[in-house]
């Protein structure tokens, strides 16, 4: 078994159009390396300087994995791994 | 050209005046490959700012996650100027992420009439569209779907 990644519309151009890919790895990061093998050009979307950029959300299941330990966020098979950008905006 | 109910427009309009002087946001929902703005869902703004907005990130789990039960897409995302006109600053058009999405400004800062723009922004370059505001969708030209809605 393997772990579902939902990718958001404004990545799917690195995943052929498909809506989420299947992915093997015991952490966040791991998932996103494994991703990145097949579909070159996500992961620096993604990651940044060795952490999640900032107006990406990243969760497990139901859990932002900004509050559960980042890309180092444990991953388990039969997960959902889902991506989301931000919806943010401003001045500052 | 973003066509939407006038309906929707004054909902928009009345989260951002509620919320003045701290910035509103918020979708609305249309059925996928519609381009149908039809159900209005104000959010909050997590960064409780007159300067900027966040949608709070476990929300926007549970919106995507309902969009896409519903088979819906983000059609229009809104959000407010409480002081400055109704044009994306360089961090909305930085951020923003759904290249499909209208993106609507209101500006609060005239307590007697609002600014009600809308822009597509895709790949960091703002341009702005017309905006048509009916009645209803059913008497308007939609193109290939031509089924009654509302
Ligand atoms: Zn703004």
């Amino acid at each position: 078994m393997a772990v579902t990644v939902s990718i958001p519309t404004i990545l799917r151009t690195h995943t052929g159009g498909e809506k989420s890919v299947e992915a093997t790895g015991k952490t966040v990061s791991e998932i996103i390396d494994d991703v990145e093998s097949r579909h070159s050009g996500l992961k620096a979307r993604l990651v940044k300087e060795d952490k999640l950029h900032r107006f990406v959300n990243v969760y497990v299941n139901d859990e932002d994995v900004r509050f559960a330990g980042g890309l180092d966020a444990e991953v388990a098979d039969g997960d959902t791994v889902t991506i989301l950008p931000a919806v943010a905006g401003g001045m500052r | 050209m973003l066509q939407i109910r006038r309906d929707l427009v004054d909902s928009i309009v009345a989260h951002a005046r509620k919320d003045h002087p701290d910035e509103a946001c918020g979708v609305i929902a249309g059925p996928e490959g519609t381009d149908r703005p039809e159900r209005f869902i104000p959010m909050l703004n997590a960064a409780r700012s007159s300067t900027f907005y966040e949608f709070d990130s476990l929300d926007l789990l549970k919106l995507y996650r309902e969009m896409d039960a519903r088979d819906e897409v983000p059609v229009v995302i809104y959000h407010s100027h409480t002081a400055t006109e109704a044009y994306p600053s360089r961090t909305d058009i930085k951020l923003a992420q759904e290249p499909d999405a209208h993106y609507v400004l209101v500006s609060t800062r005239n307590p007697e009439t609002a600014e009600f723009r809308s822009y597509r922004i895709v790949d960091g370059v703002v341009t702005e569209e017309d905006v048509e505001i009916v009645e209803s969708y059913m008497f308007a030209n939609t193109g290939s779907d031509d089924k009654p809605d509302s």
